[in-house]
């Protein structure tokens, strides 16, 4: 038998890498025009007369809404298998991370299921988020006494 | 202009996620937390609030405009009502998107079945 | 005494294969052999409410459909082995608990369908039966649920990740007469190359099936040239290449006659199913409709089938664990009447 070693040498030389350049192309436009589309939405907003912090929750959630949609007519992941993090990274990518669990374990009831996985991949982004603003909060709140 | 940096700086973003993706073995989860933490660190020292007042949606679309938002938050709601702030205010400012992720999911998990592929 | 070098048994009387079953789901019936199987379920669901029903669902019709090829009723086997890949085989348990017959359970990942034909055979041999059914099943998307993200969930797949095959095979094995037997059977060890990335479980299940198709070539004395094809489970492009490469260095030359079932089942240029096939309803299905078949016309007279294994659990990859692999190989030859 070969050693370890000489093993993981074989076995990066023969697996094929991600086309880098290629994904990055996509995530690029596919990212670039989210975020077109959140600036024309925010317009929008706007226009109506919503005020700046309105406008701006309003255009989270409506994107919200679309990635939702999008993930329970199961098109969503063809969107991120061929964009990656051109729509994974906006937060079009959270609200998906949250709605597919939701949807796939509702076999498991609504209460153990949807209730207790909704969070399984989306929970950690929810709770490092907070904690590190709240580290950030302490710092800002002794800084300025 | 505007739409052009929003196109511009929200693409840049996304590529950072995807030179992640295909150069680290990050999962997609862990690059998520890295975005919004990321966001929430820019946003803590005032760098971020100038790329948003910059780019609009193309730095408040992507997760990092999540964590500003935290931090920026925090920031406004300690101004406001004090050490309490500390606690509350990342939450207040993002409840809008968590609720509707939240609500809006429960919803799909009613209405929709997931699909093979 | 029927056990031969260190890891391999010969049978005494050679154990018939009596029939063979395969039921799988709308992309394999797409594939290049996707007319050979038994029965194309193009429902994901199979009428089920769940994936895993469905799966278990493909194991059912899979025993069903095998016993009736058979022309034998369900009493008549004395056992049925199956193995799957879902928590406490819930695919095998479930689909086969109104079956009224001994079982017995088994755990190999996709190497299930070697393991079963292997112990039913000794079973046979021993004279502890007459008739077994083996049975494995796996769905994609139950498997996908279990191992990696929800279905609906958006995630870019590497290129050495590979495509679990939906169905469920099931093969039938008996001590009396039949065109096509199993000779001899070779059990693997647990190989472990210290690889942790999950998506690529070829080159993490190659090392194991080179292991035992190198054992099994020196305790039986035998030659690769002994044999027209030597089969391997779910090994894809990757773990082909990777295993061609281990076997060469050990100093047996398979490139010629090595054939694997994870690239067969599915076409990869339309198909997009990156490295190739895999789960345990990968080599059972396309033993059962293709690799059996060509042995049953004569194209083929003496094959090594391999199904391999990739031993992990979502667990044990989240805390770091490598992947330990096994492969199983059967020896199954034409009697020449």
């Amino acid at each position: 038998m070969i050693s370890q070693q000489e093993y993981q040498k074989m076995v990066q030389k023969s697996s094929p890498k991600s086309t880098t350049f290629k994904n990055c192309v996509k995530a690029f436009v596919v990212g670039g025009a989210i975020c077109v589309l959140g600036q024309s939405l925010y317009a929008m907003y706007e226009h109506f007369g919503a005020q700046k912090d309105l406008a701006g929750s309003l255009v989270a959630i409506t994107l919200i809404f679309i990635a939702i949609a999008l993930t329970g007519f199961g098109v969503f992941d063809n969107i991120v298998n061929f964009a990656g993090a051109g729509a994974s990274v906006p937060i079009t990518g959270f609200a998906n991370a949250v709605a597919a669990p939701a949807i796939e374990f509702k076999k498991e009831g609504f209460i153990l299921g949807v209730g207790a996985k909704m969070f399984i991949i989306a929970g950690p982004v929810i709770v490092y988020g907070t904690i590190s603003s709240m580290i950030v909060g302490a710092i800002y709140y002794f800084v300025q006494k | 202009m505007q739409y052009l940096w929003a196109f511009l700086v929200g693409g840049a973003i996304c590529v950072i996620g995807q030179l992640l993706i295909d150069k680290t073995k990050l999962t997609s989860a862990r690059i998520l937390v890295f975005f919004v933490v990321a966001g929430v660190i820019l946003g803590g020292v005032g760098v971020y609030q100038h790329l948003v007042d910059f780019a609009g949606a193309g730095a408040s679309v992507p997760i990092t405009g999540f964590g500003n938002l935290l931090a920026k938050g925090v920031k406004e709601e300690i101004d406001r009502a004090g050490v309490i702030g500390i606690l509350t205010g990342g939450l207040k400012a993002t409840a809008a998107g968590i609720m509707a992720a939240v609500v809006l999911s429960f919803a799909a998990a009613l209405i929709f079945q997931p699909k093979s592929k | 005494m029927k056990r031969q070098g260190s890891q391999t048994v010969m049978f005494s009387q050679p154990v018939g294969i009596l029939a063979t079953a395969s039921v799988v789901g709308k992309k394999e019936g797409e594939g290049p052999i996707g007319k050979m199987f038994d029965m194309v379920e193009t429902d994901p669901f199979f009428g089920t409410k769940s994936w895993e029903k469905a799966e278990s669902k493909f194991a059912t019709t899979a025993v069903d459909i095998c016993a009736k090829k058979s022309c034998m009723p369900m009493d008549s086997f004395d056992y049925i082995i199956a193995g799957d890949l879902l928590n406490q085989s819930t695919g095998s348990i479930y689909g086969l608990r109104n079956t009224n017959r001994p079982y017995l359970g088994i755990f190999g990942a996709c190497s299930a369908m070697g393991e079963g034909m292997s112990i039913a055979s000794m079973l046979i041999d021993g004279g502890f039966a007459n008739n077994i059914i083996v049975a494995a099943s796996s769905h994609f998307c139950s498997a996908e649920k279990q191992f990696r993200f929800p279905l609906e969930f958006g995630s870019q797949r590497t290129p050495t990740s590979s495509w679990t095959v939906t169905g469920a095979a099931a093969v039938a094995l008996t001590t009396s007469q039949s065109d096509v037997v199993i000779t001899a059977a070779t059990t693997g060890k647990m190989v472990d190359m210290q690889i942790k990335d999950a998506n690529n479980m070829g080159a993490a299940m190659a090392p194991a099936a080179a292991d035992t198709i190198v054992a099994h070539l020196k305790d039986t004395n035998r030659s690769p040239k002994y044999y027209d094809a030597i089969i391997t489970g779910d090994l894809g492009y990757i773990g082909s290449q990777l295993l061609l490469q281990t076997t060469a260095k050990m100093g047996y030359d398979i490139s010629a006659i090595h054939k694997d079932c994870g690239i067969e089942i599915f076409d990869k240029n339309t198909q997009n199913t990156y490295a190739g096939g895999s789960g345990c309803a990968c080599s059972g299905v396309t033993f059962s409709a293709y690799f059996y078949e060509q042995l049953r016309i004569g194209k083929l007279s003496k094959i090594l089938f391999v199904p391999t294994g990739a031993l992990m659990s979502p667990t044990s990859i989240q805390q770091g664990e490598s992947i330990p692999s096994i492969a199983h190989a059967v020896a199954i030859e034409r009697c020449a009447a």
